[in-house]
């Protein structure tokens, strides 16, 4: 069966470059890079091409760049590295489970969490972050790119705001990575996280920019690796691939992909909509990463759909991976002001390096046959119909 | 798929016949939700939707190479099952929340699901038989070949068009021939005891059940407590509530007599629970409501049937008729004991299920 991969947000696949820079990692070269002799020489090099290939992407230095197992510890080490009993931390409604569970945790350390709301396009707005400041405020931590809209969010101007009141400020720029550029100094953010298996690189690896002079508390104690800042042996094979991963990015972005993602993203958005009624995008109007649209098709169950689709061969998702099988609709549709129905009605679907014009023809051809057949066969649709006639 | 040995043992049977096979579990009720809330037991393990339970299913799915997935309907299965379970009691009947669920949940949304996903029929685990008769040009459900699994007491509303659509392959297989044949597949699970009380009621115990659920909602449970009345009208004590009760019931009456007392009735719009000798629990007639019939397209006139009242009640015959709009009269031959509203009254004819209702 022709299968097409329409779920990147999820994970993507590793790059045949970066599969190959990572190969002798696993054998010849298997030294622990924080030994002295040879063998750990040899992986200490690769490990810190890979971190001055990470900075150039995110516009830092090799020396602010954390090496993790990934976007959600990046985003706890971030928080519980700064905050403290009695803190404040300003946050919003839709970040990723891996911030607003880890802010959930601080309120039971005894800090105060603020959530702010965002609008129906899935924006913050950052004079509520500013609004939101008070004396004890720590840190705001503010995602640059939702995974499940691509709704991008005014971090420069929340950065701006920050920095005026001597406020920490995280963003985790997961979903935003090798989509959009990023530059650290000009967001004005003291940390950013980022996901290897996002960009082609593997699972199990991520980083954390954390801006030079702040200290943070590690998350694990042991040995003093990542200027201690990370205990543990690295993950050499899988910081290779994110180096790799990081310059293919970088380069990619130079030569303008993004641009060329966004219009091919957008035939199949239009091409959706264009066949399908009584269907509308999440986050219209506002600012999105070139490689997501999340459609609303209103009338039906969106796990049935990606059910139909997938024995179709067409791989979407109804929103987080990490959500799937779950009773609520997304937090984040749900934030934005959709109602339940419509929410549980949502498909993202995210584009990804691979993905071909062919790829979204096949979407195409059979999106709307999928939805057409799925309505005619949903009680809830058919009443309104009814009504309706 | 429940992962359970007899799902698994249909799905690995239609697959092994060479079947397109789709693996799907339907998430109905969160065990954990309820988990520690007024003296409910901490951890659940290894009952239906528990995780464990949606390990074996997608191990098995795996392991036979299907594909798999679940489905949560856990919305609709507190607002069809769970909810009028607890309103059942609270009103003094006594409810069976798997036909409800097989009714509103597996025969209702999964065909649903399945029809869009592109599934042409449904097969569950269930042990029943599913025939077409030519000549009466409808959908027949009967008894299985194991007596002692019979499933069709709880299957008696489905309609024509959910057995047209319908495959339980079990019906022809006894429960240790099924268990044989998961361990011919090699499935790991041929071993896992059978699930024998309420999915979503740990231990079987309601009570505590109903207090955590309202509990949880917010709601207060409502004072159902009222008084103890013999069959001649004598008030003898108080009771507690009279979702603690169920005709038939001996122990708990909270009140010593010379002779053995019994829950006769229980009267939920004054809340007196009617106690009595065994002799006054036997009666001869049952009125069933919310009838549904799938032998027949309706019954014209009285017929000759066998009625079971409970799950462990054997068949007794009667004569039934209609009685009203929607309303099914069973008179049955001799006495029947216990008859609890609440209950389902099932009508065979052999081993065809003529239709049922619900106990009035």
């Amino acid at each position: 069966m022709q299968r097409v991969y329409l779920d990147n947000n999820a994970t993507t696949a590793v790059l045949p470059e970066v599969f190959e820079a990572m190969r002798p990692y696993f054998g010849e070269r298997f030294g622990n890079a924080s030994s002295i002799h040879h063998h750990g020489q040899e992986t200490r090099a690769a490990v810190e091409d890979a971190r001055e290939a990470v900075a150039d992407l995110l516009g830092c230095t090799a020396s602010e760049v954390v090496f993790t197992s990934g976007g959600t510890e990046s985003d706890n080490l971030a928080i519980a590295g700064w905050v403290a009993a009695g803190d404040h931390v300003i946050t919003s409604s839709i970040e990723h489970h891996a911030v607003l569970h880890a802010c959930k945790h601080l309120e039971k350390l005894g800090c105060d969490v603020s959530v702010l709301r965002v609008d129906g396009r899935g924006l913050v707005d950052p004079d509520d972050v500013g609004r939101a400041l008070r004396s004890n405020t720590k840190l705001i931590s503010l995602m640059m790119a939702n995974n499940e809209t691509g709704v991008l969010q005014p971090v420069d101007e929340v950065g701006k705001i920050a920095a005026e009141a001597q406020v920490l400020f995280h963003t985790d720029a997961v979903q935003a990575a090798a989509k959009v550029p990023i530059d650290v100094r000009r967001i004005g953010c003291d940390a950013l996280s980022i996901s290897g298996h996002k960009i082609h690189a593997p699972q199990g690896v991520g980083a954390l920019y954390v801006k030079k002079g702040t200290r943070i508390q590690p998350l694990f104690h042991g040995g003093r690796h990542e200027r201690s800042r990370r205990a543990g042996t690295e993950n050499v094979p899988g910081i290779v691939g994110l180096g790799k991963a990081a310059q293919l990015a970088k380069e990619s972005l130079e030569r303008g992909d993004d641009k060329k993602m966004a219009a091919v993203r957008d035939r199949l958005e239009q091409g959706i909509l264009a066949h399908v009624d009584e269907a509308g995008v999440n986050g219209q109007g506002a600012p999105r990463v070139p490689n997501t649209t999340n459609i609303h098709f209103d009338h039906i169950e969106g796990e049935s759909l990606v059910i139909a689709l997938d024995l179709k061969g067409l791989a979407v998702s109804t929103g987080a991976a990490c959500s799937s099988g779950a009773i609520e609709p997304s937090h984040v549709l749900i934030a934005m002001g959709l109602r339940p129905e419509q929410a549980r009605a949502s498909i993202r679907f995210s584009l990804g390096k691979q993905t071909t014009e062919s790829d979204i023809d096949f979407a195409l051809a059979l999106v709307p046959e999928t939805v057409a057949r799925l309505r005619e066969l949903s009680p809830k649709y058919k009443s309104q119909v009814k009504v309706v006639s | 798929m429940s992962g359970g040995v007899d799902s698994s043992t249909v799905a690995a049977m239609l697959r092994a016949d060479g079947n397109n096979v789709i693996g799907l579990t339907m998430q109905l009720w969160n065990q954990r939700r309820l988990a520690g809330r007024e003296g409910m037991p901490e951890a659940v393990h290894g009952r239906c939707c528990s995780l464990d339970d949606v390990y074996d299913a997608r191990r098995v799915a795996q392991q036979i190479g299907i594909p798999y997935y679940v489905v949560n309907h856990e919305e609709r299965f507190e607002r069809e099952v769970v909810r009028p379970f607890v309103e059942e009691y609270l009103s003094g009947r006594t409810p069976i929340p798997c036909s409800l669920c097989n009714n509103h949940l597996k025969f209702d949304q999964l065909l649903i699901v399945a029809q869009q996903i592109g599934a042409e029929r449904v097969a569950t685990g269930h042990y029943a038989r599913v025939a077409y008769d030519d000549a009466k040009r409808r959908w027949l459900l009967k008894r299985p070949a194991d007596a002692s699994k019979d499933q069709t007491y709880f299957l008696f509303g489905l309609t024509q068009e959910q057995l047209g659509r319908t495959l339980f392959p079990l019906g022809d297989m006894t429960k240790p021939q099924v268990r044989e044949l998961a361990h011919r597949h090699g499935l790991a699970i041929a071993e896992k005891p059978d699930s024998q009380e309420i999915c979503f009621v740990p231990g079987g115990d309601y009570k505590r059940f109903i207090d955590a659920y309202l509990a949880e909602q917010g709601e207060s449970l409502p004072d159902t407590a009222g008084e103890l009345v013999t069959t001649g009208g004598e008030v003898i004590g108080e009771h507690t509530g009279i979702h603690n009760f169920t005709v038939g019931q001996r122990k708990g009456l909270g009140v010593a007599t010379g002779s053995p007392l019994y829950v006769i009735q229980i009267s939920g719009a004054d809340k007196q629970v009617i106690v009595g000798s065994d002799e006054h629990l036997y009666s001869r007639t049952l009125r069933a409501r919310r009838t549904n019939l799938i032998s027949l397209e309706a019954l014209a006139e009285p017929m000759r049937v066998k009625v079971k009242i409970r799950h462990r009640h054997e068949p007794a015959p009667a004569t039934i008729e209609r009685s009203g709009e929607d309303e099914i009269l069973a008179t049955f031959d001799e006495p029947q004991r216990a008859i609890t509203p609440g209950q389902a009254a099932v009508f065979y004819d052999g081993e065809i299920v003529v239709g049922g209702g619900w106990i009035v």
